[in-house]
C-alpha cells in the first residue's frame, strides 16, 4: 500500500467517528477501528520489503519553492514505530470502547485519536523535516484536544494547557533548528540531510541548531526539567494515557532523536547534552514515582524515567546502546501500555487510582492481577521478561561510559535508577493487588468484560514471548530498526537471557533487592520524602502563566489606553521625528526662489489669521465663540486663495466654510457649551511642545518648498495646454475636476454621499435607542428665542431662495469655462434650501420638499457613473468626455460637454449630502408639539394665539 | 477595448447608489443585489486575476487621458490578486451579515458595505498616488459608517478614535503627496518612480521627507506600531462582521507598502537610501510582539482577535520589510493567508459574541458550543500560524526569507517566541470559553447582568444562527485549505508577482507607453 495512503487514512478515518457516532457507539468504535486496521495492514505489507533491508519511498511535490514537500519513506526505523503506533492504536480503540462511559462524547474522542494516530504516523514516515515539522505540530494540537477531552475537569484543562504550552514551545524550537540544518545542508529532505554528517557537524551553526532541535525532542518526551506536564496530562482519560503519554507520543521525541543520530550523534557535545539529560531524568523520575500515590501518577514518573534511560543510551553514541535504545522502546512501549490500562482497570472498576485506598484486589480482580503483575516484574526488570534484557543491555552500556573522566557517574546514577524502578515496580504490585482484602472500596471492583482486558492481555503476551524468545521473535525488528539509526554497519548484539556473569548482572541483581529493601522502607522513606521542600512543578507552571497573562494585560492595557491625546502625541511625534531623520540624512538644494516682500495688506491678513488661531487655542473651551474663530480662519484662507488667483478655490472655500458652520452649530446645539476637564499642567506643557514641533516641522516643510521650483517639468503644464482644446473648457480648474481628473471628483462626491448616509445612519441608530427618551425630555439650556421663526428672516429667505438658485445656475454653467462649476453650485443651492429649514422651520420646509436627499445622492452618483459609462459605448474608456458646438436658431452660439453632464452628478451629490446630513442632525431637535403649520409665528392674519412656543408645549403634552 | 479593469470600482459605485435610491426601505432586495454584486465582483476579479497571470500588466486611462497625465488604473498580478481576494473576503462577509442578521441593526449596511468594496478594490487597482488618497477617503468614510453600523455608546466612542486618527493619517497623507509633488511635479507612480531616479543627489532632502510620510501613512493603514493604535478599540468595538471586513484593510496599507516602496522609492533608488527597512522591520517585530502579548493579555474575545490580527500584520510587514524578492513573494503567499485567518476569527467571534457576550470567563454553556468550539479551534490554528494550514507554511516561508537578513536571529526569535505566547494565549482563552463553561460550577448559573455601557445594544440572540453563517465561514476555511493544500502554485503566483516588483521596468514602461528599451 501506499505510503501516503497509509499517512491519510487515520486522517480520512478521523472524519467517520464524529459523524457516526448518531448512528450509535459501536458505528463509531468499528469505523475508527477499521482504518486503523487496514492502515496497519498496509504497513504489514511493506514490512517484508523493509525487513529486507529496503527503504520504500513516496514523494510528491507540495511547496518546491520552500523545500516542503510530501515525501515519505518507511525505513526499519519508521516501520518499528509505525507498528507501534498503528498496533497499539487498535488495542486503545477497542479498550476505550469500553471504558468510556455512555456520557462521554466518544465519536469526537475517536476523531481526536485518529488526528493524533495520523499525525504520529506522518512524523516517523516523513522524508522531509518541515513536513515532519508539520506532524509534530500537529501531536501536539491533538494531544491538547485529548487531555482536555474532560472539559469539565480543571485538572484535564490546565493539563492540556501546559502540556500544548510545553511542548509547543518545544516545537517552535524545532522549527528555528530545523530551518538552520536545512540550511546547512542546503535541502530539507532526510535522506539528504542524513548523508551530510561532515558538514553538519564542521558548520558553526551545528551547535544552535542541535540545541534547537533537542529542545522540541525533550519537551515532548518529557526530559528533565521538562518533565513536568507529563504527569499533568494524565487528567486525560486512561486510553489517551496510554496511548499518547506512554506508548507514542512521547516517543516522539525520541524517534527525532533516533532519527537524527547519523548525524547529529558522536559528538561531546551531543554526549553531554543527551547523556546528561537522559541520565538525570531516568533518576529524578524514578525517585519521584516511587512517592507517588495517584496510580496514573507512578505511572507517569515511571514513564518519564524510561523515556530518560532511552534518551541516555541514544545519547551515548555508541552503536551498541543505540541498539539497546531501540530494544528498550519496544519493550517500554509493550509493558508501559500494558500496566496503564490496568491502572484504568482499577480505577474504573474500583473508582479510584489512590494506592492508599487499594490494596488485596487480587482476589477480586484476578486477570487485571496477572496481567499487571507480568508488566510491572518486566517493568521492574525481572528475568524472563522483556524488560530485563533491555535493561541488562542499558546496565552494561552503561558500565562502560565515563562521563567527564569519571567511570562512577553513569553507572552509579544508573544502578540507583534501576533500584528505585525496581522499588515502584514491586510497589504497584504490593500496595494494590497484595495484602488483605479491604471494605472501604468506593465501589465493589471486580474484573472487567473481556473488552478491556483483551488489549493489555495480548500486550503481556507480547512481554513475556520477546523475553522468552528475543531473536526470533523481536529480533528482525530491532535490528532493521536500529541499522537505520546508526546508519551503517550493525555492531555484534545478541538479544538473549544470558550473557554469563557480567558487571551488568551483578547491577541488575543489586538494584532489584536494593528496590525489595526500599519498598520495605516505604512508609519511613514517605514521612522523610513528605517533610522534604520540592519545588511544585504546576504551582511554578500556573504562577509563571498567570503572571505572564497579567503583566501582557497590564502592559496592554497600559499601551492602549483609550487616551486619543496620547495616541496623538505618539503619532506626532514619530512622525517629526522619522521626517527630520529623512531630512537631515538628505542634502538640501538652494532655494530657487526670492522671497517677496509683505505689504500691509498681506500682514494685516496675517495679523487676523494667527489672532483667531492664538484665540481658538485661549478660548476652545467655549465652543460656540471657537466656531466663530475658525470662521475668521476660513474667511482669511478663502481671501488668501482669492488673492493668489485661485477665485475657484475661495469660492469652494467660502461656501464650505457656510455649511460646516451651520451643520456644526447645529451640532453644537446638543452638546454641552463647555469642553469637558482638561489635562493637568504638565500634560497640557507636553502636548504643547508636540504640537509647537509638529506645527514647526509642517511650516518649516511648506517654506521650504515654496522657496524652491519644481525639479521637473509638471503634469499642469500639460493641462494648461490641454484644457480647451481637450477639455472643452477654458477654466482648467473645473476641466481638471471634471475631465482630466474626473475619476478622483467622482470618488471624491461618493466620500460626501457616504458621509451624509452615515450620518443619517447615525442618526436613525441612536433615535432608536433610549437616548431617544432624553432627548424628548430635553430642557434647553439656553433661553430660547421667544419668536422661533421671525417674520424679516422668513420673508427674506423665501425671496432669497429664487435668487440663490439663480445663481448657483449660473455658477454651474458658467464653471467650465470661468470660475464655478458643479461643486460650488451645489453648496450655493444647498445654502439656498438650508436657508428655510433655518428661518421657516424644519416641519415647514419638510413638507415642501418632494425628494428624498437619499434619491437626490444616489442620483448624483448615478449621474456621474452614467456619464462615464456613456463614453464606453463610443469605445472609450470611463469618463472620456466628448463636446460639441451647436448653434440653434436665434440664439449665440454654445457648447454642449458631457463634462457638464458629470458636473450634474456632482451638483445632485453635493446638494443631496448637505441636505441630508442637515435633515438628520435636526431630526435630534424634533420634540412633540414643535411643529406648526404657520411659519411665521406672528402673523397678524392669523385667529389663534401666537405662544405656542415649544417648551410649554412639550410640557402639556 | 476592454473596460473590465474599471468595473471592480464602477458597479459597486453604481450598485451602492441604486439600493440608496430605490431598495431603501427593501432588505430582502438589498440583501439579495448586494449578494449578487459581490458575486460579480469575484467573477469580474477572478477573470482579471486570469488575465494578469501571464505576467501582462495592463494600463487603463481614465477619461482617455494618458498617464501620467489623467488616472491611470493598472492591472499586474499584485493588483488583480488583491482585488480577487477581497472580492472573496466580501462574499463571506455579506453572506455571514445576512445570515446572522447583523444587516438589520442599522440603516444602510449593504451599501456602505459596497461603497466600502469600491474603496478597497479602487485603492488595489489604482496607478496614481492621488487617486489612491481618494480611494483611502472612500474607504475609510465606508469603513467609519459600517464600524458604527448598529451603534451602542462603546461602539461610538471607538469609532470616533478611529476616525479621528485615520483623518490625522489622511492629513498627513496630503503633506506627503503635496511634498513629492512639488519636488517631482507629477502624481502618477510610474512617473514618479522614473523622475526619482533622476532626481539630482544634491537635493534630496525634501523628497525623502515626502518619501517617508507616505510610508508612515501607508504604516498607519497597516497598524504597525507605534501608529496602530487606532486598530484594537475599533476592531473589537466594531460589529464583528464588520471587522472580518476590516480584515483587508491593513492589508491596504501592506500592499500600498509593497507597492510603492518597490516601484518609486525601491531599494536600489539612491535618494530614498535608508529610509525604509531600517525603521520598518523593528518596528514590524515590534507590532508582532505586542500584537501577540495583546493576545495572551485579552480579556474580551473581540480584542483577542483584534489583537491576533495585528500579530500577523507584524509578520507579513516583517516580511515586507526585507525588501527582497523572496521575501515579498512569502510576503504575498502570507498576505493572502492573513486576511482570511483574520477574518474567519472575526467571525467565529461574533458566533460566540452573540451567544454569550465577549468577555472571556466561564459561563453557562452556549447553544452550538461543539461546532463553534470546532471553529474556533481551526481559526486560532490559523491565525497563530500551526499547522496543518496556511499559516504554518506562511510562517515558514517567512523565516525562510530571512535567512540573508542581518537580523535574521532576531527576526526567527521574535516569530518563534510570539508564536508560543499566541497559542497560548488562544489556548487560555479557548478553554476558558468553551472548555470551563462545562464546568458542573457554571452550568446552572444565571446569565450575567448586561453590561452597563451596553444597554443600547440588542439583547444577545438565542436561536441557533442561520446556516448563511456557517457557510460563509466554512467557505472562507475553505480557502485557506486550499491556499495549504495548493501552496505550489500559489507560491509560484507570488514568486512570480514578487519577482515583477523587483523589475518594474515592465510596469513603467507599459503606464507611460514608452516603448520597452
Amino acid at each position: 500500500m501506499s505510503l501516503f495512503l497509509i499517512a491519510a487514512l487515520p486522517f480520512i478515518g478521523a472524519v467517520f467517528p464524529a459523524l457516526l457516532i448518531r448512528a450509535g457507539r459501536n458505528a463509531a468504535s468499528f469505523s475508527a477501528g477499521l482504518t486503523t486496521l487496514l492502515a496497519f495492514v498496509g504497513l504489514m505489507i511493506n514490512a517484508p520489503a523493509v525487513l529486507r533491508g529496503e527503504t520504500i519511498h513516496a514523494r510528491l511535490d507540495w511547496l518546491p519553492g520552500l523545500g516542503l514537500n510530501a515525501n515519505f519513506f518507511l525505513d526499519g526505523l519508521g516501520l518499528l514505530f509505525a507498528t507501534l503506533i498503528l498496533g497499539i492504536g487498535l488495542l486503545i480503540i477497542l479498550y476505550a470502547r469500553f471504558y468510556l462511559s455512555r456520557e462521554d462524547p466518544m465519536g469526537q474522542f475517536y476523531s481526536y485519536l485518529l488526528l493524533f494516530q495520523g499525525a504520529m504516523v506522518g512524523i516517523v514516515l516523513s522524508d522531509n523535516i518541515l513536513l515532519l515539522l508539520v506532524f509534530w505540530e500537529l501531536t501536539s494540537l491533538s494531544s491538547f484536544l485529548l487531555i482536555g477531552y474532560w472539559k469539565h475537569l480543571p485538572e484535564g484543562r490546565q493539563g492540556a494547557r501546559m502540556a500544548l504550552a510545553v511542548t509547543g514551545s518545544g516545537g517552535l524550537a524545532m522549527i528555528g533548528g530545523m530551518l538552520i540544518l536545512g540550511n546547512i545542508v542546503g535541502s530539507y529532505d532526510l535522506t539528504v540531510i542524513l548523508q551530510n554528517k561532515e558538514l553538519i557537524q564542521a558548520s558553526p551553526l551545528y551547535l544552535p541548531a542541535l540545541i534547537l532541535i533537542l529542545l522540541g525532542c525533550f519537551t515532548k518526551s518529557a526530559q528533565f526539567p521538562f518533565h513536568f506536564w507529563l504527569p499533568h496530562a494524565m487528567a486525560a482519560p486512561t486510553p489517551v494515557s496510554a496511548y499518547l503519554h506512554s506508548a507514542t507520543m512521547v516517543k516522539a521525541g525520541l524517534f527525532l532523536m533516533a532519527r537524527m543520530w547519523p548525524v547529529l550523534s558522536g559528538t561531546p557535545e551531543w554526549f553531554y547534552i543527551v547523556a546528561t539529560t537522559g541520565l538525570v531524568t531516568m533518576v529524578v523520575g524514578a525517585v519521584i514515582a516511587l512517592f507517588k500515590d495517584d496510580l496514573k501518577a507512578l505511572l507517569a514518573f515511571s514513564t518519564v524515567s524510561h523515556l530518560g534511560l532511552i534518551t541516555m543510551l541514544l545519547g551515548f553514541g555508541t552503536k551498541v546502546a543505540a541498539v539497546a535504545a531501540v530494544f528498550h522502546i519496544i519493550n517500554h512501549a509493550t509493558f508501559k501500555a500494558a500496566l496503564f490500562m490496568s491502572a484504568g482497570i482499577v480505577d474504573h472498576e474500583a473508582h479510584t487510582r489512590d494506592i492508599k485506598r487499594l490494596g488485596g484486589l487480587r482476589h477480586l480482580m484476578p486477570i487485571t492481577f496477572t496481567i499487571a503483575l507480568i508488566a510491572s516484574l518486566s517493568m521492574a526488570g525481572i528475568p524472563p521478561l522483556n524488560g530485563f534484557l533491555s535493561k541488562e543491555m542499558m546496565l552494561e552500556a552503561a558500565f562502560h561510559t565515563t562521563w567527564a573522566g569519571s567511570h562512577w557517574v553513569i553507572p552509579g546514577l544508573a544502578v540507583l535508577a534501576a533500584l528505585f524502578s525496581a522499588a515502584y515496580s514491586f510497589r504497584f504490585i504490593v500496595h494494590v493487588f497484595l495484602g488483605p482484602k479491604r471494605h472501604d472500596y468506593p465501589t465493589h471492583p471486580h474484573d472487567p468484560g473481556a473488552g478491556m482486558w483483551i488489549g493489555p492481555a495480548l500486550l503481556v503476551v507480547l512481554v513475556v514471548m520477546i523475553g522468552l524468545f528475543s531473536s526470533p521473535v523481536a529480533g528482525p525488528m530491532v535490528s532493521t530498526a536500529a541499522q537505520a539509526v546508526i546508519g551503517g554497519e550493525l555492531p555484534y548484539f545478541k538479544l538473549k537471557l544470558w550473557h554469563g556473569l557480567t558487571p551488568a548482572l551483578y547491577m541488575s541483581i543489586g538494584a532489584v533487592a536494593g528496590g525489595a529493601i526500599l519498598l520495605m522502607l516505604h512508609a519511613r522513606l514517605e514521612a522523610i520524602w513528605n517533610a522534604l521542600p520540592r519545588p511544585e512543578a504546576k504551582t511554578i507552571f500556573d504562577a509563571i502563566i498567570g503572571a505572564a497573562t497579567r503583566l501582557a494585560n497590564s502592559v496592554t492595557d497600559a499601551l492602549h489606553n483609550g487616551s486619543m491625546t496620547r495616541y496623538g502625541a505618539i503619532f506626532v511625534v514619530f512622525v517629526a521625528a522619522l521626517s527630520s531623520y529623512a531630512y537631515a540624512t538628505g542634502t538640501l538644494g538652494d532655494p530657487t526662489r526670492a522671497v517677496q516682500a509683505a505689504g500691509p495688506l498681506h500682514l494685516v491678513a496675517w495679523a487676523c489669521l494667527v489672532a483667531a488661531t492664538l484665540g481658538i487655542l485661549a478660548l476652545h473651551h467655549q465652543r460656540i465663540l471657537a466656531l466663530v474663530l475658525i470662521g475668521v480662519v476660513g474667511l482669511v484662507v478663502s481671501l488668501g486663495f482669492n488673492y493668489l488667483s485661485a477665485p475657484d478655490l475661495a469660492l469652494t472655500q467660502i461656501s464650505v466654510e457656510v455649511v460646516t458652520i451651520i451643520l456644526m452649530l447645529l451640532a453644537l446645539n446638543f452638546m454641552p457649551k463647555e469642553t469637558p476637564r482638561e489635562s493637568s499642567g504638565g500634560r497640557k506643557l507636553r502636548d504643547a511642545v508636540i504640537a509647537i514641533v509638529g506645527g514647526t516641522g509642517v511650516g518649516a516643510l511648506i517654506y521650504a518648498l515654496m522657496t524652491r521650483d519644481f525639479l521637473f517639468p509638471t503634469i499642469s503644464e500639460f493641462h494648461l495646454a490641454n484644457s480647451y482644446k481637450g477639455g472643452g473648457g477654458t477654466n482648467v480648474v473645473n476641466v481638471i475636476l471634471v475631465d482630466f481628473r474626473g475619476f478622483d471628483t467622482f470618488g471624491e462626491i461618493i466620500v460626501l454621499g457616504i458621509a451624509a448616509i452615515v450620518i443619517y445612519a447615525l442618526t436613525e441608530t441612536i433615535l432608536n435607542s433610549r437616548v431617544r427618551a432624553r432627548l424628548l425630555n430635553r430642557q434647553p439650556d439656553m433661553p430660547q428665542a421667544g419668536d422661533a421663526h421671525p417674520l424679516m428672516m422668513v420673508v427674506a429667505t423665501r425671496v432669497m431662495m429664487p435668487i440663490a438658485l439663480m445663481v448657483g445656475a449660473y455658477i454651474f454653467f458658467r464653471g467650465h469655462n470661468l470660475p464655478g462649476g458643479g461643486f460650488i453650485a451645489g453648496l450655493v443651492a444647498a445654502i439656498a434650501l438650508i436657508m428655510q429649514y433655518m428661518a421657516s422651520g424644519f416641519a415647514w420646509a419638510t413638507e415642501r420638499q418632494r425628494f428624498y436627499y437619499h434619491g437626490i445622492i444616489g442620483a448624483g452618483v448615478l449621474v456621474a457613473a452614467a456619464t462615464g459609462i456613456g463614453a464606453w459605448f463610443n469605445d472609450k474608456p470611463f469618463l472620456t468626455s466628448a463636446f460639441g458646438y451647436v448653434h440653434p436658431p436665434y440664439l449665440n452660439e454654445f457648447e454642449l460637454a458631457t463634462a457638464a453632464l458629470f458636473d450634474l452628478g456632482v451638483f445632485l451629490a453635493v446638494v443631496g449630502a448637505v441636505l441630508l446630513a442637515l435633515e438628520s442632525l435636526a431630526r435630534f431637535a424634533w420634540q412633540p408639539g414643535m411643529s406648526t403649520e404657520h411659519a411665521m409665528d406672528i402673523n397678524p392674519a392669523r385667529d389663534d394665539a401666537p405662544e405656542t412656543v415649544n417648551i410649554e408645549n412639550v410640557k402639556e403634552v | 477595448m476592454s473596460h473590465l479593469i474599471v468595473t471592480p470600482v464602477v458597479l459597486p459605485a453604481l450598485l451602492a447608489p441604486f439600493i440608496i435610491m430605490a431598495l431603501r426601505h427593501h432588505l430582502d432586495l438589498q440583501r439579495i443585489f448586494s449578494i449578487a454584486g459581490t458575486v460579480a465582483l469575484v467573477a469580474i476579479t477572478l477573470a482579471l486575476t486570469v488575465q494578469a497571470s501571464d505576467g501582462s500588466v495592463q494600463v487603463y486611462d481614465l477619461g482617455d487621458w494618458p498617464a501620467p497625465f489623467g488616472i491611470v488604473l493598472v492591472l499586474d498580478r499584485l493588483s488583480a490578486l488583491m482585488a480577487l481576494l477581497t472580492s472573496l473576503l466580501a462574499l463571506g462577509v455579506v453572506l455571514y451579515a445576512v445570515g446572522s442578521g447583523w444587516d438589520e441593526r442599522g440603516r444602510h449596511f449593504h451599501a456602505l458595505l459596497q461603497f466600502q468594496l469600491m474603496g478597497i478594490l479602487g485603492a488595489f487597482l489604482t496607478g496614481d498616488a492621488f487617486n489612491l488618497f481618494v480611494f483611502f477617503e472612500v474607504l475609510l468614510i465606508a469603513s467609519y459608517g459600517l464600524m458604527i453600523h448598529g451603534g451602542g455608546p462603546k461602539r461610538l466612542r471607538a469609532g470616533v478614535q478611529y476616525v479621528v486618527y485615520n483623518l490625522l493619517g489622511s492629513t498627513l497623507f496630503l503633506f506627503a503627496l503635496g511634498t513629492i509633488y512639488a519636488v517631482t511635479g507629477t502624481l502618477n507612480m510610474a512617473d514618479i518612480a522614473v523622475r526619482v531616479a533622476e532626481l539630482p543627489a544634491e537635493d534630496t532632502a525634501l523628497l525623502r521627507v515626502g518619501a517617508v510620510m507616505l510610508l508612515l501613512v501607508f504604516a498607519i493603514k497597516a497598524a504597525v506600531l507605534p501608529l496602530h493604535f487606532w486598530l484594537p478599540a475599533s476592531y473589537a468595538n466594531a460589529p464583528l462582521p464588520v471587522a472580518a471586513l476590516f480584515a483587508i484593510m491593513t492589508k491596504v496599507g501592506a500592499y500600498a507598502i509593497l507597492r510603492v516602496y518597490t516601484l518609486a522609492f525601491g531599494p536600489d533608488v539612491s535618494a530614498t537610501q535608508g529610509l525604509v527597512g531600517d525603521w520598518l522591520l523593528p518596528a514590524a517585530l515590534l507590532t508582532l510582539a505586542v500584537g501577540s502579548i495583546g493576545v495572551l493579555g485579552a480579556r474580551e474575545i473581540g480584542r483577542l482577535v483584534a489583537f491576533g490580527s495585528i500579530a500577523s500584520v507584524g509578520t507579513l510587514l516583517t516580511s515586507i520589510a526585507l525588501f527582497t524578492p523572496e521575501a515579498a513573494a512569502a510576503s504575498v503567499y502570507y498576505m493572502i493567508h492573513s486576511t482570511l485567518a483574520s477574518a474567519i476569527l472575526f467571525l467565529v467571534a461574533d458566533l460566540v459574541m452573540e451567544r454569550r457576550g465577549g468577555a472571556i470567563i466561564a459561563q453557562r454553556p452556549m447553544p452550538q458550543t461543539g461546532l463553534i468550539a470546532s471553529l474556533f479551534f481551526v481559526g486560532a490554528i490559523a491565525l497563530a500560524g500551526m499547522p496543518p494550514l496556511s499559516g504554518f507554511v506562511g510562517k515558514l516561508l517567512v523565516m525562510d526569507a530571512a535567512r540573508d537578513s542581518d537580523l535574521v536571529w532576531s527576526i526567527w526569535a521574535v516569530i518563534l517566541i510570539s508564536s508560543l505566547i499566541t497559542i497560548v494565549g488562544f489556548a487560555r482563552a479557548g478553554s476558558i470559553l468553551f472548555w470551563e463553561s462545562h464546568d458542573a460550577a457554571h452550568a446552572r448559573e444565571a446569565e450575567p447582568e448586561p453590561d452597563e455601557e451596553d444597554e443600547d445594544l440588542p439583547p444577545p440572540v438565542s436561536a441557533p444562527a442561520s446556516n448563511l453563517t456557517f457557510v460563509a465561514i466554512f467557505g472562507l476555511i475553505g480557502g485557506l485549505v486550499l491556499l495549504t493544500v495548493f501552496s505550489g502554485p500559489a507560491m509560484n503566483y507570488a514568486t512570480a508577482t514578487a519577482d515583477a516588483l523587483f523589475d518594474p521596468t515592465a510596469y513603467i514602461d507599459t503606464v507611460l507607453k514608452r516603448s520597452p528599451q
